[in-house]
C-alpha cells in the first residue's frame, strides 16, 4: 500500500487533460475492479456451498460479498469526489458505467436483508447461494453489456493498457496489487473474527449443558450472517 | 457529456488537491472504521472468553476432591 502511494505521488506523471486530479484514477479504478470481482468470487464460492453443502463455502461467500459491499461503497464515493471534480457534478445519470456500478451495488445492497429474512439456517444458507451465483453472474454480463454500449462515453483505460504511459501503467498494476491485498487482508481478518466468536458460543452453550448436536451448533439469535461450522469435539479436546 | 468532458480544463494543483484528498481520506476514513468496528467486537469475544475460562476454572474448583493440607506445591 505504501509503495503503491509512493508510486502514485512521487513516480506517475501527471495527465496531460486532468492533470492531479487524475490520481483518484489509481484509487477509483482498483477499488472497483476488486469489488466487482469479490462478487463474482462470492458467486463461485456459493457453487462450491450448492456442490458440497458444505457451510464453509457459504460462510467465505458471506463474508466476501460483503467485503465486496465495503468495497463497492468506496468505489461510489471516491467516484463521486473524481466526477465532481471533473464534470462539475457528483453524480451523472447519463453514464452507463456509473449507473450500472450503482445498480449491482444496489442488487447486492439486498444480499444481507434476504439472509435475515430467512430464520431457518439451512434455507438461508442456500438461497443466499443461489442469489449470489444469479447476481455473481450477472457482474461480467453487465460489464460487458456496458463496454459495449457506451465504449465512446467513459474513460476507457483499463483493456486498452497500450493507452497507458509506462510508469503509469506500472502505478496502477501496483495500485490494483494493493488494493486486492487489503481486500484478502480484511476478508480473513473478518472471517477469523467471526469464526472465533462463533467457537465461543458454541463453548459457551457446551458449559451451559445444552447439547451440541440439538441445534447443529448455530447461534441462537436470528441474524444475517452465517454461523460457522461447528467444532468437532474430538478436535477441539486434541486441539486442548 | 462528451462536450462536457472536453471542455473541462486540467484543473490547477490547489484546486484538485482537495478532490484527490478527499478520495484518498475516505478510503482511509472507511478502513479506520472498519478496523475499529472489528476491534471493538474482538474485544467482546475476548472478554466473553475470559468469562468462559473464570467459569470452568470455577467448576473445576467444585468439583475436585479437597486436597490434603500441605499437599499442595
Amino acid at each position: 500500500m505504501t509503495a503503491a502511494l509512493a508510486l502514485v505521488f512521487f513516480y506517475a506523471p501527471l495527465e496531460a487533460e486532468q492533470g492531479f486530479l487524475q490520481k483518484i484514477f489509481y484509487l477509483h479504478v482498483p477499488l472497483a475492479i476488486v469489488s466487482l470481482c469479490g462478487f463474482v468470487l462470492g458467486g463461485i464460492l456459493a457453487i462450491a456451498h450448492l456442490r458440497t453443502r458444505d457451510a464453509r463455502w457459504d460462510y467465505r461467500s458471506y463474508v466476501v460479498i460483503h467485503m465486496a459491499l465495503i468495497f463497492g461503497l468506496a468505489t461510489l464515493i471516491t467516484g463521486s469526489i473524481w466526477a465532481k471534480g471533473s464534470w462539475g457534478h457528483w453524480w451523472v445519470w447519463d453514464e452507463p458505467t456509473l449507473v450500472s456500478f450503482l445498480i449491482v451495488f444496489l442488487l447486492y445492497a439486498t444480499y444481507q436483508p434476504l439472509r435475515f429474512a430467512i430464520e431457518d439456517p439451512e434455507r438461508q444458507a442456500r438461497y443466499a447461494s443461489v442469489f449470489a451465483i444469479t447476481a455473481g453472474a450477472f457482474v461480467p454480463l453487465n460489464f460487458i453489456a456496458v463496454r459495449m454500449s457506451s465504449a465512446f462515453l467513459h474513460p476507457r483505460v483499463l483493456g486498452s493498457t497500450s493507452n497507458l504511459p509506462g510508469p503509469m501503467a506500472l502505478t496502477f498494476l501496483v495500485s490494483l496489487a494493493a488494493i486486492a491485498l487489503l481486500y484478502a487482508t480484511l476478508c480473513k481478518y473478518e472471517l477469523t473474527a467471526k469464526h472465533t466468536r462463533a467457537q465461543v458460543r458454541a463453548l459457551r452453550r457446551r458449559l451451559a449443558g445444552e447439547e451440541e448436536g440439538d441445534d447443529g451448533g448455530r447461534a441462537p439469535t436470528r441474524s444475517a450472517a452465517p454461523s460457522a461450522p461447528p467444532v468437532p469435539r474430538t478436535a477441539a479436546r486434541s486441539a486442548g | 457529456m462528451i462536450a462536457l468532458i472536453a471542455e473541462s480544463p486540467a484543473l490547477p494543483l490547489h484546486e484538485a488537491g482537495k478532490y484527490v484528498a478527499g478520495a484518498y481520506i475516505v478510503l482511509l476514513a472507511m478502513v479506520l472504521v472498519y478496523v475499529a468496528i472489528m476491534a471493538v467486537r474482538m474485544s467482546r469475544t475476548e472478554r466473553e472468553l475470559g468469562e468462559l475460562l473464570a467459569e470452568l476454572d470455577r467448576r473445576e474448583a467444585g468439583e475436585s476432591p479437597p486436597r490434603e493440607p500441605g499437599s499442595a506445591s
